[in-house]
């Protein structure tokens, strides 16, 4: 085999592999694109996180602006500290609210900004005051079955 | 005289396990410029002699002096070192099958130098005319007889012109015609480069045509060894088997069996 | 009986430290392998080399089985999806189905009965020929000259031909999806593209056909280089190296996924 077919033929293969791998990258996966954005990071606590995980999507109005951070248990609150971090574009008044919440009836969970009306933004390293915990299914079952318990005695 | 030998084996025992002794107290001389012929029954230890030379094993015992130096002393590069001036012709050729018959012969000379592309073709092509077959450089070695292959493996080991070459059976298998040209061929070839050749074989016919000197060995220690005419005249009964090529004798034609007439059943009553 | 017994324990033993002596010398050899590399990218015509013959060679089978197991996907997948009305998700499931684990896995696969039983058969037969043995007469180190080349093209090339082999199997669920079968086509390319996530996907998926590369060429090296120089001994080496291989493939799979996507 000629020197000169050989190159050429390795190194169409090495394209394709390579252009493969590019498809994948960009077509099919979703490249974390925050990873270049600037950002900055504000934290926020709640009572439960549910299923919450790190690099979980953080939401308004449906967009994503961000993504959450680490998520850590505050021992002195008893609560759990997640940091967000948010795009540079995107900037919130310092009351907004964050909740847990779930994409679709059994999905993955993603926090949720709803902008309050203070006209001061939050800045880097500024605590959410309002928060909603993750919806607990336990929690709902029960507090169902109490309901309709109580209903059942008033009706009595 | 002791400069005078290119290589001097001093009381070399090989063995793989203790039980089983490959070389037992091998002493040999092999002077500079000659052609040595080592003979022996298939499994006599010819080959691990020459592996001994070529440093490819170490002897258990003994010393191994090739050009001054002490094989078994050698480290790696030293070994390697001493390899390039050696050449060595196995049974088959044993020609790289992926290369052309030119990159075969090229092979050391691009491996160990530096030389330009246009001289190592003109060296190459003057090593394959030492053997008859420039014209052949195009070939694949799938396309050449044995004996043609042989002839190149031979250009190939001669490439870096060594000052030993070893022939592992060079005669195996080959045409009467094939077989003169070989032989001329070592014989030239030794002359021309200045170089000491050992071959290693079990031809007699061939072997005791071509050499200046014999090593007979058998069931690995040196039985015999001298001049041709010396070993023709040998009238010692296990040289004298070899080397005439005779059916019986010290070396049994029976390979080793309960008696004959036990395993015929004779004398067993069966009806 | 107790003889038997004896014997049963003795074979035992003597299979163990049958196993753990060949297990040094491979360690053994891929150390040698990977010190001698200098010589391979000194020369890197001869990785090229031998990366036709590894990579280039192996394209179509691996193309054409990547289209396939991509078609296969997207029309089991949409058979399974349609009964919980998720029809929409059949990107995802092509998608990270083959990302994930069908493409390194069966790519290597393929790859180590094709390349990998090639590679084990022609050194193999270097040996049993002797041409090892004539390089090393002439002072040329066969494991820097045969071996790591070629132990460098198998880890190059294996990575490039999963990546390959996903890229074509998505391409075929589409084909069956979308064009055959009529799922969204936004839908499908959308919802995998939320779902597949760079680094935890296509990353993890990459890194596993990098480990398989390695372990699939390591193997089929040793077993050339080191089977018996005869007609049964080389295809014994050819069958083993296949064998053990798929086995390695699938043992390492279950080890990285496990701790890839534990927490995902």
């Amino acid at each position: 085999m000629e020197r000169s077919t050989l190159d050429l033929w390795v190194g169409l293969f090495v394209c394709a592999g390579i252009g493969a791998l590019l498809i994948l990258a960009l077509k099919v996966g979703n490249m974390s694109g925050f990873n270049t954005a600037a950002t900055y990071q504000i934290y926020a606590s709640f009572d439960n996180i549910g299923g919450l995980k790190p690099r979980a999507p953080v939401k308004s109005a449906g967009v994503v602006v961000g993504r959450v951070g680490d998520i850590t248990f505050d021992n002195n609150k008893f609560m759990a500290k997640v940091v967000l971090t948010i795009d540079k574009q995107y900037q919130f008044p310092k009351d907004t609210t964050a909740s847990v919440l779930t994409s679709g009836l059994l999905g993955e969970q993603y926090i949720g900004l709803v902008a309050g009306g203070d006209s001061a933004n939050l800045a880097q390293g500024d605590t959410l005051k309002l928060t909603q915990s993750a919806v607990v299914l336990e929690n709902l079952i029960s507090q169902f079955l109490y309901s309709k318990a109580a209903e059942g005695d008033t009706k009595k | 005289m002791a400069a005078d030998n290119l290589i001097e084996i001093k009381d070399v025992d090989y063995w793989y396990d203790k039980r089983r002794a490959i070389l037992i107290g091998i002493d040999m001389v092999i002077p500079r410029g000659k052609v040595v012929a080592i003979m022996g029954i298939s499994g006599s230890g010819k080959t691990t002699l020459l592996r001994l030379i070529g440093g490819v094993m170490k002897a258990r015992k003994g010393e191994v002096r090739v050009d001054g130096q002490l094989v078994n002393e050698l480290d790696t590069a030293g070994i390697y070192k001493l390899r390039s001036r050696m050449g060595m012709l196995f049974q088959f050729g044993a020609l790289f099958t992926d290369m052309t018959v030119f990159d075969n012969v090229a092979f050391q000379m691009r491996e160990h130098t530096n030389l330009p592309e246009r001289m190592i073709r003109d060296l190459v092509y003057l090593k394959l005319n030492a053997v008859g077959l420039r014209g052949a450089h195009r070939l694949m070695p799938s396309e050449l007889s044995g004996g043609m292959a042989r002839r190149v493996a031979l250009a190939r080991a001669i490439a870096l012109d060594p000052m030993l070459m070893l022939y592992d059976e060079p005669f195996t298998g080959l045409d009467p015609i094939s077989l003169g040209v070989i032989r001329n061929l070592i014989r030239r070839l030794n002359d021309a480069l200045g170089a000491t050749s050992i071959v290693v074989t079990h031809d007699v016919q061939e072997a005791l045509e071509l050499v200046d000197y014999v090593y007979y060995m058998s069931d690995g220690k040196v039985v015999a060894h001298g001049t041709p005419q010396e070993m023709l005249a040998n009238d010692e009964p296990l040289v004298h088997q070899f080397v005439y090529g005779e059916a019986d004798g010290p070396v049994p034609f029976q390979y080793p069996s309960k008696n004959y007439s036990e395993d015929l059943r004779l004398g067993a009553h069966h009806v | 009986m107790s003889e038997r017994a004896a014997l049963s324990v003795r074979r035992i033993g003597r299979f163990t430290t049958d196993g753990v002596l060949r297990l040094g010398y491979a360690a053994r050899f891929i150390a040698l392998t990977l010190l001698h590399s200098g010589t391979s990218f000194r020369r890197f015509g001869l990785i090229i080399r031998e990366l036709y013959f590894t990579g280039v060679l192996s394209l179509i089978i691996i193309l054409v089985s990547g289209l396939f197991v991509g078609m296969v996907l997207g029309l089991q997948g949409y058979e399974t999806l349609q009964t919980y009305g998720s029809e929409s998700a059949l990107g995802v499931l092509v998608a990270l189905s083959l990302v994930r684990e069908l493409g390194p896995v069966v790519a290597a696969l393929l790859f180590a009965s094709r390349a990998g039983s090639a590679m084990t058969a022609e050194i193999g037969l270097m040996k049993a020929t002797e041409q090892l043995s004539a390089m090393e007469m002439m002072a040329v180190d066969p494991i820097a000259r045969v071996v790591a080349p070629r132990f460098w093209a198998g880890v190059i090339s294996m990575p490039l031909l999963a990546a390959m082999f996903s890229a074509m199997g998505i391409f075929g669920g589409y084909l069956v999806g979308v064009v055959l079968i009529g799922v969204d086509e936004g839908s499908f390319w959308s919802q995998m593209q939320s779902a597949v996530d760079f680094r935890d996907d296509i990353l993890n998926g990459v890194i596993k056909s990098f480990v398989f590369g390695v372990a699939v060429t390591w193997i089929a090296l040793l077993e050339g280089y080191d089977a018996p120089p005869t007609a049964e001994g080389v295809s014994g080496a050819t069958t083993r190296t296949v064998v053990t291989s798929s086995l390695a493939i699938l043992g390492l799979d279950f080890i990285l996924t496990s701790f890839m996507f534990r927490g995902v």
